[in-house]
Formats: structure tokens, C-alpha cells, sequence
């Protein structure tokens, strides 16, 4: 059995959690996040996390679950409007609360992952986002500099993993997990289905195994946050 | 009448083309997906990771891995494809989507665009509306011409000189359809807003009352 592969999120977890670590966890709302691994944080009681993720969960799932335990000291997100109870702690000052515009996270978290400190966007430029940021022109036009963003622990969820750690994604479940991968000093990923190596076609790998340092396979409950459908003719 | 929320979305429809790659916002925004003319090839792109968005699934057929921007259950096109958050942004960022279509709080005579934050009553995030604005070739805006005040029952006109919410992007919007009305927005220059066009029933004086910002009035207006 390869290193990387660990029985549970518990496990996958020992000796990397720690107070007031800084945590990525991937995800768009709650499709595509790594649900075995958010509830070993909760079962370990850590606190005073920084969590880096593009949403903080619906109130008693995923990272939701994290605020109820007040875990989480600061959120990095850019939507945060289906937790009412991240509202309240934010609004009552016992969460602090930093918003980046969604391309400006995905893009500072991966160039953390690939080494770049710093970047120049327009997103941004002349509203709040840009107070106290350096500001450049580029061709006559202005551009606010972000810096990267790097983390303890990177949690993600993929669909299918091998033994070694590549992983392969889902279709929109895939969103900030690759960056996120890259972007951890630990990267733990959970995946659906944990297969042998020469299982996954190397030209359909979406993160390789590099990026990955321990693996677990588990269950999930994939709840929807908004079913809408359509009726049949 | 004023239009509604429907031919709203219908007349935002008109600045599809053929071939354009489009984002559409949460709200009436989404709608325009429904007015995309017979035989055009539109493709709409999802900001969580998705180009070629197909309808809404059958009941007992959604699929909790595919999800659009609004975390509703949605199905994949023939020509669909996925990718991470950072390409995708880089889509928009980059220049490559022709069409963006937004709500919004307030809109400002120079295509200033407010949508993401009440001070200390809303704090839900601008999401990826700052990116799009800064990135997309065209900002339309759909949105109701006043906002109501809950408390008082006032009518709150939107179409401002200058928004006192804080931004979404500076000089952003080209375009602004409201109930009452279309305005195209001079981004780039100092002029005023234009209206070009009137919902069937209101009056330039209606239309007046209800806009904060100057404007100018299209030639083909008085001609009507």
C-alpha cells in the first residue's frame, strides 16, 4: 500500500491539526466539498482556524458546522449569503471576515500553489477590495496587486484518486479543489472511489499526485443546496 | 405597462448575438437564458466551472456534482466542458466572454455598478461580480427601476448621478434595462446616460420622476 493512503479522515488528520492553523477547504457552495474531512476537524475540536474557502457552508453543513462549534476565527470567501448564522457571528464581531471577488481568490490561491507572490488584476480597482493595495498601470489601463495565498492544510474532495494521489474531478465539483491542491503545505484529498495505480488513464489526471500527500476514500452525503427541475412534456 | 420580470429578460435578450459566450446573474438575469432566439448559437458559462449550461433536469435526474453560480441543479450540452474556478476566471478576467448580464442595487450615470453590500445590513459577498464587470467586453444590467423602502413604502430610484453604496466596478455598465425603460450608459465618456427605448404605457415624465441621473433622450423617441 502506497504512503499516502490513510483508513479515515481522523487518521488522515493526526498530527497535521493544530490551533490556529490556516485551513483551505474546496468547494463551491456545497457541491464538490470534502465532507469526511470538515467533520474530522469538527471531531478534533481545533480552534481559532483560518478557513480559505469560496463559501462557509448552509448552517449545520459542511463549514457551517465548523461556526456552530465556533471553530473558525476568520473566513476567506467571496459569498457567504446562505449562512445565517455566519451573518450573526460575523455582524456580533466574534468572526472576522475577509472578502475577495471570486476570480481574485481562485487565482491568489493558485499562485500560491505555483509559487508567485504576487499578481496585478483590474477586478477590483476603485472599490474597497483595492483600499491600501498597491495600484499600477499596465497598456493605460489600472490594476490592483493581490498576493498569493498559501495554507497549513489543504482539504479537497475529488471524485476518483489512485494510490498515489492523482486525482480525477466531477464535472462542476471540480471548481476550487485543483488550486486548493496545489496551494497547501499538506494536502489532504477524499475521494469518492480510491482505486490502484494504472486504474486512472495518466492523460485524464486533473491534479497529479504530487500536489497530494495523504488520500482517504469515503462516503458522502452530496446534499443539494437548490433542486430545481424542470417537468417532463 | 411596465414590463415584467419576463420582458425584462426578453429585451436583455436582444444583445445576444451568434456565437457569444455569456454569463448570466443570479435573479432575473437567469431568465434570459429563456429569450435566446431560435437558430442563435449561445453558449452560457457557469463561474463555478462550466461553459455550455444546459436547462434545468427532470425531476429524480439532478446530479448534486452539477450545480450553475446560484447552486441550482442544472444538465450538461453535447459541447459542455468543465474546468476549475481558475480557469474559469480566467475566461472572464481575460477578456473572453462577450456578455454579462447582472442585477443590481444602483446603478451610477457613469456605468458605476453597486450590487454586493448593504453597510452593517447585508454581508453576503460579491461573489464573482467584481470579475465579470472588470473582465466582460459588455455589462448589461436588469433591474427593477426604483427599489421600494420596506419601512416607508417610498420609491427608491436606482439610475443615480452617483451610487452611496459601495462599488462592484467603476464605470462598468453599458446598458441598463429597468421596468420603465433602456438606457445605454457612456462608460468611457463624460456624457449623460441615453434612453432609448420606453416599456409600452410610461411617460418620459413617468420615467423622469423615477431617475435620479440626468439623461438624454434618443432621437427615435420623439419620432414614436
Amino acid at each position: 500500500m502506497s504512503k499516502k493512503v490513510y483508513p479515515d479522515a481522523v487518521a488522515a488528520l493526526a498530527g497535521v491539526l493544530r490551533d490556529d492553523m490556516t485551513i483551505m477547504a474546496g468547494g463551491f457552495g456545497l457541491c464538490g466539498i470534502p465532507e469526511n474531512l470538515i467533520a474530522a476537524i469538527k471531531l478534533s475540536g481545533v480552534k481559532g482556524l483560518t478557513v480559505i474557502s469560496n463559501n462557509a457552508g448552509v448552517d449545520g453543513f459542511g463549514l457551517g458546522q465548523l461556526l456552530e462549534t465556533k471553530q473558525v476565527a476568520k473566513m476567506v470567501s467571496s459569498y457567504v449569503g446562505e449562512n445565517k448564522l455566519f451573518a450573526q457571528q460575523y455582524l456580533s464581531g466574534e468572526l472576522e471576515l475577509e472578502f475577495n471577488p471570486q476570480g481574485t481568490l481562485a487565482e491568489r490561491i493558485r499562485a500560491g500553489g505555483a509559487g508567485i507572490p504576487a499578481f496585478f488584476t483590474k477586478t477590483g480597482v476603485g472599490t474597497l477590495v483595492a483600499e491600501g493595495k498597491e495600484l499600477r498601470q499596465f497598456d493605460g489601463e489600472t490594476y490592483v496587486m493581490e498576493s498569493w495565498l498559501r495554507a497549513d492544510l489543504a482539504i479537497v474532495k475529488a471524485w476518483k484518486g489512485d494510490t498515489e494521489g492523482n486525482l480525477i474531478y466531477r464535472k462542476t465539483a471540480r471548481n476550487f479543489n485543483p488550486m486548493m491542491a496545489m496551494a497547501g503545505k499538506i494536502t489532504v484529498a477524499e475521494v469518492e472511489q480510491l482505486v490502484n495505480v494504472g486504474t486512472i488513464d495518466p492523460d485524464h489526471v486533473h491534479t497529479p499526485g504530487i500536489f497530494v500527500q495523504r488520500i482517504i476514500e469515503g462516503s458522502h452525503e452530496k446534499r443539494i443546496e437548490q433542486r430545481t427541475t424542470r417537468k417532463r412534456d | 405597462m411596465a414590463w415584467t420580470r419576463d420582458e425584462m429578460a426578453a429585451r436583455a435578450a436582444k444583445e445576444l448575438r451568434d456565437g457569444f459566450y455569456v454569463n448570466l446573474g443570479i435573479g432575473i438575469p437567469t431568465l434570459v437564458a429563456n429569450y435566446i432566439p431560435a437558430g442563435m448559437h449561445v453558449t452560457l458559462q457557469s463561474e463555478n466551472g462550466m461553459l455550455g449550461m444546459g436547462p434545468f433536469p427532470f425531476e429524480g435526474e439532478e446530479d448534486a456534482d452539477l450545480i450553475n453560480a446560484g447552486k441550482q441543479t442544472i444538465t450538461e450540452l453535447p459541447y459542455s466542458s468543465y474546468f476549475s474556478s481558475a480557469d474559469s476566471f480566467a475566461m472572464i478576467r481575460g477578456g473572453h466572454i462577450d456578455l454579462s448580464v447582472l442585477g443590481a442595487m444602483q446603478v451610477a450615470a457613469n456605468g458605476d455598478l453597486a450590487n454586493w453590500m448593504i453597510p452593517g445590513k447585508m454581508v453576503k459577498g460579491m461573489g464573482g461580480a467584481m470579475d465579470l464587470v472588470a473582465g466582460v467586453k459588455k455589462v448589461v444590467v436588469v433591474m427593477e427601476h426604483c427599489a421600494v423602502d420596506k419601512k416607508t413604502g417610498a420609491l427608491e430610484p436606482k439610475l443615480l448621478k452617483a451610487c452611496n453604496l459601495p462599488l462592484t466596478g467603476t464605470r462598468v455598465v453599458d446598458l441598463v434595462v429597468t421596468d420603465l425603460g433602456v438606457f445605454s450608459i457612456d462608460k468611457h465618456g463624460h456624457g449623460k446616460p441615453t434612453l432609448i427605448e420606453l416599456a409600452p404605457g410610461v411617460t418620459l415624465e413617468e420615467i423622469k420622476s423615477k431617475t435620479e441621473a440626468e439623461f438624454d433622450v434618443a432621437e427615435s423617441l420623439f419620432a414614436a
